[in-house]
């Protein structure tokens, strides 16, 4: 590297780098940066990024079709499903209505069938009124509260409306511990 | 034509020098003894290896015609099993080998350790070993889940909802590890990038520098009782040691060998007898009974994890791992010098009993999974006809309350029905009417793990369970508690206060 180079006859700069060299160095640092950044964003936007969709609604049926203070499971292939996702996009719910406030307005408790434990799906037994879950044997009431076993919480709330004679529920994400149903209701 | 190949093998070796740097690897010695009866020791590494390369083939194999697509994925399967000539085979065979692959890993650590192996100067190669380890577990779960039947499904839930626990970024975990809001399409798709690109990437990385260091730092002679391993003379002893060392391409890989062809001949038959595993239900998540099991390597997990309080519960599930991995990599740093020899070392003996031990307790435990309910026991284990024999009228109305409540999915009569609570057949000469109507209507005091029935039942449900509950006891016992307190058979008791 450092051999004498006849045609160009260049002298090293006394006692440092010449500056060119350290010029480039520095160029080329700054590039590899800019590469790598270049690079990297649009990888972890890939990766990691949500995909933000308006909040879908599922109609669960009309409002006669839920009696007052009896659970209904509703099944439904879930809006936020992939084109391919096949019989897996199927969820289901637990309905309950409980008639209508003071206000007048009908009050419905939806809620999600996955257990608020590692996310198992809790069926309903109609005939003692409770929500079973078949991994490690959490049981809930019928209004979703914690009844016994390992669950840290009660089941899920789903966010309903009802919009022209009909019981709509907001598509519901797989529900977490740190991220349920009701985020912003509850916040 | 012979002439003419020998031409062009060494024309590319003398380019490639692949020869010259092969030929001194296999020739490399090792240490005298391993050529002995101690040899056999040394054949557990090489066996898992040769499953790895069992594993690649049959999972080539299997990627042909698999599609990892969730509409498709279990369709595939179907085939692979029915139409595809042989496909249950590779489907079988991929499932035994890998478990085999996991069994000689074990195998092989535990020999390492117990055998001091693990110290100066191959500490690297055990922790890269460990490194190993993970990626085959790895591999274990990830390949479950693209089974992709019902049981795949539930266990990408599990999955996800202990992910879920970790504070602050576990919604993001899930939602990276799921790839999108719900268990679908996209999740089967990063699991299947994970078992079949990003996993075995690094599992082979690993693996080639786990060669290295071996070829590098030699194989360990077999430990002897009283050699101490010392840092600043372990080197030279070594080095003299293989002056008198055999060549590893000789007897030492004849026993690999053998032991190798040994085990994929016992893996081959079992794969051939016992047939591919699932898949089961179709991954359709309304489908009632949903019974999800791990795979067998972390069923002792789930086994600590459902004994354990849920207090500590989300430790068990996110901490404990990394303690465990942790405390593996450490292996080496607490000792990496003194006596090698188990005779020697009587705790690493005992440690390696109490792990194996609780290992297996807990993997019982998780086999037999007495916390999961039998959701479908209240209707399909009928009352055992003894004990409805001859009882009052009442009684036979609390036996049905009893069933129609779903007791019985949590508890068994005459060892029928659920196991999560206790069995109740002879719990009448334990509990007077009291503490049976208190348990009852109170459950489990705090929430543990039965829940409150007094708002679950009417009075009159109660009285007859109960009624029930008392008849329930060994012939000619008198029911628990004071005898004149307890209800005579064949009276109707006035309902009492019950509940509240
Ligand atoms: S998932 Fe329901 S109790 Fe554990």
């Amino acid at each position: 590297m450092n051999a004498p180079l006849p045609s160009s006859g260049k002298q090293l700069c006394p006692g440092g780098k010449p500056p060119r060299r350290a010029f480039f160095r520095l160029l080329t640092g700054a590039l590899g940066a800019a590469a790598t950044g270049l690079l990297t964003l649009p990888m972890l936007g890939y990766f990691f990024g949500r995909r933000h969709r308006p909040a879908m609604w599922v109609p669960m049926g009309d409002l006669s079709d839920f009696p007052l203070n009896e659970t209904r499971t509703i099944n439904f292939d879930n809006p936020l499903r992939q084109p391919w996702d096949g019989m897996t996009s199927m969820t289901g719910v637990h309905v309950r209505y409980q008639g209508k406030n003071d206000a007048g307005d009908e009050q419905f408790l939806v809620l999600a069938a996955n257990c608020a434990h590692l996310g198992c799906p809790v069926s309903w037994f109609p005939q003692s009124g409770l929500f079973m879950c078949p991994c490690h044997g959490g049981v809930y009431y019928e209004n979703g509260e914690r009844a016994s076993g390992p669950p840290p919480r009660g089941l899920f709330h789903c966010v309903w409306r009802v919009k022209e004679g009909k019981l709509e529920i907001e598509a519901p994400h797989y529900p977490t511990l740190h991220d349920t149903l009701t985020e912003s209701l509850e916040s | 034509m012979y002439q003419l190949l020998r031409k062009l093998a060494h024309w590319i070796d003398a380019r490639a020098g692949v020869s010259a740097t092969l030929w001194p690897m296999m020739r490399h010695p090792v240490p005298r003894s391993i050529d002995g009866p101690m040899g056999w020791w040394y054949v557990f590494g090489s066996a898992s290896m040769t499953f790895l390369l069992i594993q690649i083939l049959t999972g080539i194999g299997l990627s042909m015609v698999y599609v990892p697509a969730a509409d498709q994925a279990y369709e595939s399967l179907l085939y692979l099993d029915y139409q595809q000539p042989w496909g249950w085979f590779l489907r079988s065979l991929h499932y035994y080998a890998g478990s085999g692959m996991v069994v000689m890993l074990l195998v092989h650590m535990t020999q390492v350790f117990l055998q001091g192996s693990y110290k100066y100067p191959r500490e690297l190669t055990w922790v890269v070993g460990v490194l190993l380890l993970a990626c085959t577990m790895g591999m274990f779960f990830t390949g479950q889940i693209l089974r992709w039947d019902t049981d795949a499904y539930w266990g990408l839930a599990v999955g996800a909802s202990m992910a879920g626990r970790v504070p602050v970024l576990g919604p993001e975990i899930v939602h990276t590890l799921l790839g999108g809001d719900i268990i679908g399409a996209s999740s089967l798709s990063r699991f299947f990038a994970l078992h079949v690109f990003i996993i075995p990437g690094a599992l082979l990385t690993f693996l080639g520098i786990h060669l290295w260091l071996v070829l590098r730092c030699g194989i360990s002679a077999p430990p002897k009782p009283g050699e101490i391993v010392d840092p600043k003379t372990y080197d030279a002893t070594y080095h003299e040691e293989l002056k008198r060392g055999v060549p590893f391409f000789g007897d030492a890989l004849l026993k690999d060998i053998f032991f190798s062809a040994l085990a994929v001949t016992i893996v081959v038959v079992i794969a051939a007898v016992v047939g591919p595993k699932g898949p089961t239900e179709p991954p359709d998540p309304t489908l009632a009974g949903a019974n999800p099991r791990p795979e067998w390597p972390f069923l002792w997990l789930f086994g600590l994890l459902s004994l354990s309080p849920p207090a500590i519960e989300t430790f068990i599930m996110l901490v404990f791992p990394v303690l465990v991995l942790g405390a593996l990599f450490f292996v080496p740093f607490v000792s990496n010098r003194g006596e090698r020899a188990p005779s020697r070392r009587p705790a690493a003996v005992l440690l390696v009993i109490v792990i194996y031990t609780t290992l297996g307790v807990l993997t019982y435990e998780g086999v037999q999974a007495p916390w999961s309910p039998v959701m479908d026991a209240w209707s399909g284990d009928p009352v055992p006809v003894n004990l409805v024999e001859g009882r009052t009228p009442l009684e036979l109305q609390g036996a049905a309350v009893f069933q129609f409540k779903n007791c019985r999915n949590c508890h068994a009569l005459e060892g029928i029905g659920g196991r999560r609570g206790p069995d109740l057949t002879t719990i009448g000469a334990s509990l007077t009417r009291d503490q049976l109507i208190t348990q009852i209507s109170n459950g489990t005091p705090g929430g543990g793990n039965m829940p409150a029935y007094g708002k679950q039942m009417s009075p009159a449900e109660m009285e007859a369970t109960v009624a029930f509950l008392i008849s329930l006891r060994p012939d000619g016992q008198l029911p628990a508690g004071a005898v004149e307190d307890a209800p005579v058979e064949g009276t109707t008791p006035q309902p009492v206060e019950l509940t509240e």
